[in-house]
């Protein structure tokens, strides 16, 4: 046993000793960074010193590591990809990408993963890419710490900022995203780790789930994105403490769910969204510890919708806080605390002893007729909503918190 | 006009109603305000209050004020004044003196709680501005139906069933009409609809400040253009203005025609 450890260490130190870093700058011997990768074998470092290099597409096709000193800049000079990473084990870190080329007809990115486990992208800049992050088919990466801005404008002809597509095990974590059609994409992405991030001022979603499932993401900052994050035909997705706040616009969710199957979301904060949480087709979901909070409408459920389960979440001023559109379903709210809830506590066992019916007549009238929308907060409203709540008719009478908190949980 | 307005004035700043009214508003806005920092949600809680109260206020105050005056009035009558400026004189004291109570009476918490230099100084003045209209609206209105009603209890009757339509009736009538033709696209209709009350103007003017105009626009294209533009800030204001004028054009029209 003690032998192998020993073997193990002198080859460990024999491969150190053959590792070796290539330098790259203006003033070097070399001073292309083409040139160095070529040079370069399994093992080595590319170290690149400050300066812009315009090389257009560079293709890293063995074990290396890419390390930028000061930033370094890439230019792509408009054309093409700017680094195409095709191995495994490679590390990216400390550059920046700049002028990589756009195409409505290729999904040109400055930075592309193909085909790579054990990869590490961290700490770069990119500035107004089409596709910043392109991972495709690859496992076991980690995309970290980088800066992704963009400058887009229309939803059709714009990219995300980090993009995955059949990849597993993918850790995204504290990237900051801005300016472009998604945060994050994933498609065809599985047991991957998204923490930390802050997505903000993107055109469609901060960060867009499709066919992806066993994953997490948590601690997340999505704001004034088109929609917070939507999770679309997805199974098995944790939720955890992210913020979706200020989704706001005529068609903006906070957080969208279609198809999407036994999830967990816990402890976020959506605050002053258009809609907080909008379902469609969502199954076997548990909500707990969320704070809903001026939002427009908190939850929005539509059709197909089972097993929902609400409990100890915060629903405080929003305007409306529950839209529900069909009278048959098995979700339930339990332990709640609703700001609007106007109950009492005789048995003081904090929680209230009437039970709470979260969907308002208005809110059932606006599903009729949408337009109805210029009476909000309306003496005449007001008055229907009283009167709908001591005796219910229109509204679903299964709808119901049975022990509303009457203290915040949050 | 200038003289009898003054006079109207001073007469009703004594009046204890006007302080009672006042006081109102004082204690109800610092309450609010000590209960709730935040100036938003303290808007829209005073907002739900000063469109009903502030026309009911204005309506009581105006077909009162009228009925009681009415000896002084057919003393001015016999004196060489011009019918209008009495009664305009008349009509803008009573507007004036409760448009003051409102403005000191919200205005005293708010300059203490220091809006000037927090951030919903925007909504404060627009909730102010509403009330003010308001009271200006509603007290003419009602003061036209006082010059056309001698019967007093007829008037009072009257003035009350104007503010009742403006305030409930008004709302539900729309409501219905929304609901019963909705298969066809309403939004322009809903939002024209919405012109022809000044209770319903107020209320969107306060909420388009409050950016619940969002929400709104969520429902389709004619409420973004409308509510997420200044057009509808602009022609929700010019609505109100012309609803303004209607009340002193009618007063002006009633008092040259009546014979005292």
């Amino acid at each position: 046993m003690k032998r192998r450890t020993l073997c193990f260490l002198l080859l460990c130190w024999v491969m150190a000793l053959q590792a070796k870093i290539i330098v790259v700058c203006a003033s070097c011997p070399i001073q292309s960074v083409k040139q160095a990768i070529e040079q370069a074998q399994d093992g080595d470092v590319v170290r690149i010193e400050s300066g812009v290099y315009r090389e257009g597409l560079l293709l890293v096709d063995k074990k290396i590591s890419i390390s930028g000193h000061n930033f370094p800049v890439l230019d792509g000079g408009g054309k093409d990809e700017i680094l195409i990473i095709h191995a495994d084990s490679v590390l990216v870190e400390g550059l920046e990408f700049r002028n990589a080329g756009r195409s409505n007809l290729k999904d040109l990115a400055a930075l592309r993963i193909r085909r790579s486990r054990h990869f590490c992208i961290r700490n770069n800049r990119i500035f107004d890419a089409y596709f910043g992050i392109y991972v495709e088919r690859s496992a076991q990466g980690c995309i970290s710490d980088n800066q992704v801005l963009g400058k887009s404008e229309k939803e059709a002809t714009s990219g995300n900022a980090i993009h995955a597509w059949y990849a597993d095990s993918l850790e995204i974590v504290n990237n900051y995203l801005s300016g472009y059609r998604d945060g994050i994409y994933l498609e065809f992405v599985n047991h991957s780790q998204v923490a930390d991030n802050l997505s903000e001022g993107n055109l469609r979603y901060g960060l867009h789930f499709m066919f992806s499932n066993d994953d997490e993401y948590g601690c997340n900052t999505f704001r004034d994105n088109g929609a917070g994050v939507a999770v679309m035909f997805s199974k098995r997705i944790f939720m955890f403490d992210n913020l979706f706040d200020h989704n706001w616009g005529t068609a903006a969710y906070g957080l969208l769910l279609k198809e999407i199957y036994d999830a967990h979301i816990a402890g976020n904060r959506f605050t002053q969204n258009t809609i907080g949480i909008f379902l469609e087709g969502a199954t076997r979901i548990e909500y707990r510890h969320n704070l809903f909070k001026n939002n427009g409408w908190a939850i929005q459920m539509t059709g197909g919708c089972l097993d929902n389960h609400f409990s100890a979440n915060d629903f405080e001023t929003n305007t409306l806080d529950m839209v529900v559109n069909s009278r048959v379903n098995n979700n339930t709210f339990n332990g709640n605390y609703w700001s609007e809830y106007a109950g009492y506590d005789l048995d003081r066992d904090g929680t209230g002893d009437v039970p709470h019916r979260p969907v308002k007549l208005f809110s059932y009238i606006l599903n009729q007729s949408p337009e109805s929308i210029v009476l909000l907060r309306s003496f005449f409203i007001d008055l229907l909503n009283y009167s709908e709540k001591i005796s219910p008719v229109f509204t679903p009478q299964e709808v119901s918190d049975q022990s509303p908190l009457m203290q915040s949980v949050l | 006009m200038l003289k009898i307005l003054k006079y109207t004035l001073f007469d009703l700043l004594r009046s204890r109603w006007s302080y009672l009214y006042f006081a109102f508003y004082l204690v109800f806005t610092a309450a609010l305000l000590f209960l709730s920092g935040d100036v938003s949600k303290v808007v829209v809680s005073l907002m739900n209050v000063i469109l009903i109260l502030s026309p009911l206020i204005a309506t009581m105050f105006g077909v009162m004020y009228y009925y009681n005056s009415r000896d002084f009035i057919e003393l001015l009558l016999a004196q060489p004044l011009r019918r209008t400026h009495i009664f305009w004189g008349q009509y803008l004291g009573v507007a004036l003196s409760l448009s003051v109570s409102l403005l000191l009476g919200i205005g005293i918490p708010f300059t203490f709680y220091g809006i000037f230099h927090a951030a919903g100084l925007g909504h404060f003045l627009t909730l102010l501005m509403d009330g003010i209209i308001l009271s200006f609206i509603f007290s003419g209105i009602a003061f036209l139906i006082a010059l056309r009603h001698e019967n007093k209890i007829k008037g009072f009757g009257l003035a009350i069933l104007m503010w009742l339509f403006f305030a409930v009736i008004y709302d539900g009538l729309v409501l219905m009409l929304l609901i019963w033709f909705r298969d066809y696209p309403l939004e322009a209709t809903s939002l024209g609809l919405a012109l022809f009350n000044p209770i319903d103007l107020s209320r969107i003017l306060i909420l388009l400040q409050l950016d619940i105009s969002a929400l709104m626009g969520y429902t389709g294209a004619v409420f973004q253009k409308f509510l997420g533009s200044q057009m509808g800030m602009l022609l929700s204001f010019g609505a109100l203005l012309l609803w303004l004028l209607f009340p002193a054009w009618g007063i002006r029209q009633s008092a040259l025609a009546k014979d005292f």
